[in-house]
């Protein structure tokens, strides 16, 4: 059973880690669109595929956040992501099966995945 | 939507735009009554009995970026589809309640899916929120409340990868535990049933 002195394990073990941490001058912002039109798209699925791949990662440096509408419903679910002194990305038609792929070599690497791109999907 | 919980996602997601602090949310199933409610609670900025009407109305939104609120209408067409309906309580200023209920066993009653999965992402993305998530099952029932867990973690956020792990087990097993011994059927939620 989960207990709360599991809970108060955690707490120690993250208050060890956020010493250590420090603040982020390279960080990078996943957006995940999660209006009604996003979510019947299946954002919700894609939103904790990212929140579970930063994690396994340990990318400390990337918050995972959630946008409104952006009006282009026919690409949902549709995530964005913004680093430091480059230009936002918008990928369209984000699945589960993609997220691994846009953290390794998006996220870490720098190299957008091309390919799952609106642009490319509007082509 | 293809399950209960996105439509519920979704409805939470009015409370956070409307600036609610505190979201709640309750399923609640009666096998004898052949019911299920869903509530979400907020204590956002509310409606006006104006208001109100109009979002029943398809082509109602505040939104700008699109003409046409969809969310509230979806959830009614599931509701209505599946033998019940959706009520909307609201006090401008005090917040809003947005009550659906299905007959459990019709048909066209879709399945309620991953209800755990819909609030450990609402906490994921509003650690500074609260939320309070109350799942019943024939009259047993178990609670989380945010604000609890917030007491125990003090500074250490609450979208912290392990703490939303922690979470999510904890639903999972507690939902499991509210399954009634006697009978085989259990909440929809839980694997197995
Ligand atoms: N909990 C709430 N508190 C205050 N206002 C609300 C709440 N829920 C809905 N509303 C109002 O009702 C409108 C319609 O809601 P609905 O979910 O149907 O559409 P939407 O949120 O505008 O767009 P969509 O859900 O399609 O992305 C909202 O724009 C908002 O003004
Ligand atoms: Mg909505």
């Amino acid at each position: 059973m989960k207990t709360l002195a599991e809970l108060q394990a955690i707490r120690d073990r993250a208050r060890e880690k956020m010493t250590v941490r420090g603040d982020h001058e390279n960080a990078v912002r996943v957006v995940v669109g999660m209006a009604t039109c996003g979510i019947a798209a299946g954002a919700r699925p894609v939103l904790n595929a990212f929140v579970d791949e930063v994690a396994k990662r340990h990318l400390d440096n990337v918050t995972v956040g959630q946008t409104g509408c952006i009006g282009m419903c026919q690409f949902e679910p549709i995530v964005e992501i913004t680093m430091p002194g480059k230009e936002k990305v918008t990928y369209g038609k984000v699945t589960p099966e993609k997220v691994a792929r846009i953290v390794a070599d998006h996220v870490v690497n720098g190299n957008p995945v091309v390919e799952y791109t609106i642009g490319e999907l509007m082509k | 939507m293809r399950e209960l919980s996105l439509n519920v996602l979704d409805i939470a997601q009015n409370s956070i735009a409307a600036g609610a602090t505190l979201t709640e949310i309750t399923v609640e199933e009666d096998t004898a009554a052949d019911r299920i409610v869903l509530t979400v609670r907020d204590n956002g900025r509310g409606m006006t009995p104006e208001q109100v009407r109009k979002v029943s109305d398809p082509f109602y939104t505040t939104r700008t970026t699109r003409k046409v609120g969809m969310g509230i209408p979806l959830f009614r067409m599931a509701a209505e589809m599946a033998g019940g309906g959706l009520s909307i309580e609201s006090v401008p200023g005090k917040g809003t309640a947005v009550t659906a209920t299905f007959v459990r066993s019709h048909i066209d009653r879709m399945p309620l899916g991953d209800i755990t999965g819909t609030v450990v992402a609402l906490i994921r993305m509003n650690p500074d929120r609260d939320f309070r998530y109350v799942r019943k099952w024939n009259g047993r029932e178990f609670a989380v409340d945010t604000r609890e867990l917030r007491e125990i973690l003090g500074d250490v956020p609450l979208d912290t990868p392990e703490v939303a792990d922690w979470i999510d087990a904890y639903i999972k097993e507690q939902t499991e535990a509210i399954l009634a011994p006697s009978s085989g059927e259990g909440p929809e939620d839980v694997p197995g049933n």
